[in-house]
């Protein structure tokens, strides 16, 4: 039970749940309380003082940041002290600061600059010398300005204690203290937070230097594909660019954090585009082709083959839309070799392949085993949920599989994948800790699902959660949670993009493509599977990128990528969500479900929808789950799995390199630099600025 | 200490471990505190490090108390670098720390401060005099302030009710005894 406390806020009662502190009591009574070094997210630091509010019986007026909220406290903040201490505390922030507004890349969305506008005086009589700080090396994303840093800290707690790494200090005191990481780059995939969490313009996005005014920019609310987690983004674009990424608050998911990938893959966007449908020719050379042309040959090509001999795999930022419309093209046909894995794998259960705890309900858990996952690298916010789950104490985490650092403590049951038997039986000391917890958690990676015994290793984890209590039929809880890496993978399994009856799935279709027994092959953006597999077969590749499909392929279709269509994803928890056009695709680019649509009336059996609302009212006919926006899946409890023996081949991870794990990703620029960065930084390479600090 | 004027060089940083009598000291440190808490011995293992490595603390120094409380360096380097009892740099064989706080600043510790920079031959606060014996620095209040102006040396010996003249003095004979190799 929460007990509250009562308080009087500028003479108006507010009650506030016991622990509050008089700033929040405030902004619950409506009131508004100026800050910087203050984060509702962070510790409490009480640096900045430009919280300061009256309170009754208190000789000097108190930081309401740090002031525990108390039944029958008296506050008030629109008293002639408060605007003059208000004022005070302006005035000492901006002595040293540059006053540097117009160069600086965040003026317009400057808290200094908007505090300084509400309630500084509007003149200085500071005339001294203003001192200079030299600038930092952050790592590549972060373009510092140390002279206009206001020392509140939030990068050092946001650091230490959000993405968990201690890299970032203050050293020096008075007028020489200083935010330095001593010239190591930041080692975290959330570093572009830091720009922010930073109230002022001393932490800046350097992708994003000099790029635009924030009122200059158009604001789509969207979510981020890049990988299984979708964070909710808010996509800022001009004209026909998006220049940058910035978060939205999604409690459930993000809080109001991104990583790296999803904010800064985007200047990959821009590079290497199908911007028109190219053909093969004789010579074995692409040449551009008109839609008209390219649709007609994929027409004669697709009734002239076999159903059996068709196929199509979907790679992993196909939306709902244009795997519901390929699918309906394909099986109209009687074509049932699909899959949207591009790696295969064994059939299950949905409740078998999502993320059932959900994310926030890490946070509930008390004891976690991590099996064939580094989450770090392949949801880098469920990542931060554990971490901060873990920073709260009582916590068991083990992991199964390839070591890695993932921020916080972390026991390490080996890789063997004979450990899960040990574990489902029960012998294994830490299916005890499980068993003993009040809400386990067994989190497992991709990498597990698309194993040649993925079977028989789901089998032994359905066994082991149905012993420890992890899930169950019948039970309220159920802790099994699979991380998916590929935001198209849930959206895919639920319209049953998947093998039909007698269908192969993407390792038999290539393999059979290998033999020559395939005529077609559509890949929809599928890019990382072995093309070489591919053989002579006759390959379609309908994306947005021209990568390792684009260049096999024999017929391009060029199609918009996810922030130039609307588009609906669903995430690892089976949580349904749509991703907003901002930008308009280039060339002759097209929306996928426009390309099967229009390929339909060249075959002859047109599709029976004409936009994009025809079609969504068809596939929420067809699978009614996905018209429910924003809630998770809670599929019932079943077995899963085909017994069998575990092999030998260890555990290991879904993402090798996190900062490039799909085109855009790898196409990036900014993400090279960061993946070069880390590799660097792993292997003890000191850079040259460390060198200097030192 | 430095073998002879004429050879004298920069410190170059070395590795650093506790000898097998600091280690002794600093686990002693470390008891004092909760298991869970013992980096709350911080302080001391830097005095300690400091002692070792001749008046001043090197990053290696640095980062082996890190090291051995378990704590991320930068951690380490925040408390360092915030108290000015430690020295980043290397030192003269002999430190002399001139007191500057209220009662001997208006006894003239400017003074003070400026003819020991000058006998000296220095011109900056913590710069090491050619021959490598003496640095001068500033410090707060020493506790002697009923002896004001005053001195310390290295850490530990007390100079007080001090003239300019003494205390160039001082300066001198100390550049004189690290000459005799004292
Ligand atoms: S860099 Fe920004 S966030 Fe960090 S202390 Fe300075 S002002 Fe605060
Ligand atoms: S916001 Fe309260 S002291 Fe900074
Ligand atoms: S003021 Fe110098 S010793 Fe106290």
């Amino acid at each position: 039970m929460t007990t509250t406390v009562k308080l009087t806020v500028n003479g108006g009662e507010v009650e506030v749940p016991q622990g509050s502190t008089v700033l929040q009591a405030c902004e619950a009574a409506g009131v508004e309380i100026p800050r910087f070094c203050y984060h509702e997210r962070l510790s409490i630091a009480g640096l900045c003082r430009m919280c300061l509010v009256e309170m009754e019986r208190a000789p000097k007026p108190i930081a309401s940041c740090a002031m525990p909220a108390g039944d029958g406290m008296v506050i008030r903040t629109d008293t002639a002290a408060v605007k003059a201490a208000r004022e005070g505390v302006m005035e000492i922030q901006l002595i040293n600061h540059p006053l540097d507004c117009p160069i600086c890349d965040q003026g317009g969305e400057c808290d200094l600059q908007d505090q300084s506008l509400g309630y500084g005086r509007g003149y200085s009589r500071f005339t001294d010398e203003k001192r200079a700080v030299a600038e930092q090396y952050m790592g590549p994303l972060i373009q510092t300005f140390m002279n206009r840093c206001i020392h509140c800290t939030r990068c050092v707690r946001f650091a230490a204690e959000i993405a968990g790494v201690e890299d970032l200090g203050v050293i020096g005191r008075g007028e020489n203290a200083r935010i330095t990481t001593l010239g190591r780059p930041l080692d975290s995939e959330l570093s572009g937070c830091l720009v922010d969490v930073c109230p002022v313009g001393a932490l800046t996005s350097a992708p994003y230097s000099f790029a635009a005014r924030p009122w200059e920019l158009s604001h789509t609310e969207s979510i981020d594909v890049t990988d299984g987690v979708a964070s909710n983004i808010r996509i800022d674009s001009r004209a026909r660019e998006v220049l940058r990424v910035l978060p939205r608050v999604h409690e459930d998911i993000n809080e109001e954090w991104i990583h790296d990938k999803a904010r800064h893959s985007i200047d990959g966007l821009r590079l290497q585009r199908l911007d028109r449908p190219y053909l093969r020719g004789a010579n074995g050379r692409l040449e551009e082709v008109s839609w008209n042309d390219a649709l007609r040959t994929l027409a004669e090509k697709l009734t002239a083959a076999a159903p059996s001999r068709v196929g199509a795999i979907a790679g992993d930022l196909a939306d709902c839309e244009s795997l519901y419309a390929l699918r309906a093209l394909l099986r109209g046909r009687g074509v049932t070799n699909l899959d949207c894995r591009q790696e295969g794998g064994a059939r299950l259960p949905l409740v078998a392949q999502v993320f059932n705890a959900g994310i926030a309900g890490i946070e509930d858990a008390d004891a976690v085993l991590l099996v064939g996952t580094n989450p770090r690298d392949e949801g880098a916010l469920v990542n931060a949920r554990l971490r901060k789950r873990f920073l709260r104490g009582d916590f068991r985490i083990a992991s199964l599989g390839a070591e890695a650092d993932l921020t916080y403590a972390v026991e390490h049951l080996g890789d063997s994948p004979q450990t899960l038997e040990s574990l489902a039986d029960g012998s294994h000391s830490f299916a005890e800790v499980l068993r003993g917890a009040e809400r386990a958690m067994v989190m497992v990676g991709a990498s597990v699902l698309a194993r040649t015994d993925g079977a028989a290793l789901m089998h032994l984890l359905c066994r082991l959660c149905e012993t420890t209590g992890v899930a169950g039929k019948g039970q309220d809880w159920n802790g099994f949670c699979v991380l998916q890496k590929s935001a198209s993978r849930v959206g895919g399994l639920m319209l049953d993009f998947l093998p039909g009856d007698g269908g192969m799935n993407s390792v038999e279709m290539l393999a059979a493509s290998e033999r020559g027994e395939m005529d077609l092959i559509w890949l929809l953006g599928a890019d990382e599977i072995p093309m070489e597999k591919l053989g002579e077969t006759f390959v379609v590749y309908q994306g947005h990128h021209g990568e390792a499909g684009a260049a096999r392929a024999d017929l391009v279709l060029p199609s918009a990528a996810w922030p130039e269509k609307d588009g609906i994803y669903v995430n690892t928890e089976g949580r349904v969500q749509l991703a907003r056009r901002a930008i308009f695709p280039p060339g002759e680019a097209r929306e996928d479900w426009k390309i099967a649509r229009a390929l339909s009336d060249k075959t002859g059996e047109t599709l029976p929808f004409n936009s994009l609302r025809e079609l969504r009212a068809r596939m929420f006919a067809d699978v009614p789950a996905l018209s429910e926006l924003d809630s998770p899946l809670r599929e019932k409890w079943r077995p899963f799995g085909e017994a069998g023996t575990a092999g030998d081949l260890p555990l290991g991870h879904s993402v090798s390199d996190f900062y490039r794990t799909d085109v855009i990703s790898r196409l990036s620029r900014t993400m090279r630099e960061c993946s070069e960065a880390r590799r660097r930084a792993r292997a003890g390479v000191e850079t040259a600025t460390e060198a200097a600090a030192a | 200490m430095s073998e002879s004027a004429s050879t004298w060089s920069p410190v170059v940083e070395k590795d650093f471990a506790f000898t097998d009598e600091m280690r002794a000291r600093a686990d002693a440190a470390v008891k004092r505190y909760p298991p869970e808490r013992k980096q709350s011995a911080v302080l001391w293992l830097l005095w300690l490090a400091q002692e070792q490595n001749g008046g001043w603390l090197s990053t290696a120094a640095i980062h082996h108390v890190a090291g051995f409380l378990g704590m991320a360096p930068i951690r380490v380097h925040e408390v360092a670098r915030f108290y000015t009892m430690f020295r980043l740099k290397s030192k003269g064989a002999y430190c002399v720390q001139v007191c500057r706080t209220t009662s001997c600043w208006i006894r003239g510790a400017d003074k003070i401060t400026r003819a020991c920079l000058d006998a000296a031959g220095t011109t900056e606060l913590g710069e090491v005099s050619a021959d490598g014996a003496v640095s001068v620095e500033e410090v707060e209040c020493l506790g002697a302030c009923c002896d004001a102006p005053m001195l310390q040396i290295n850490d530990k010996e007390y100079r007080e009710r001090l003239t300019p003249e003494r205390a160039a003095e001082i300066v001198r004979e100390l550049r004189q005894h690290a000459k005799d190799g004292k």
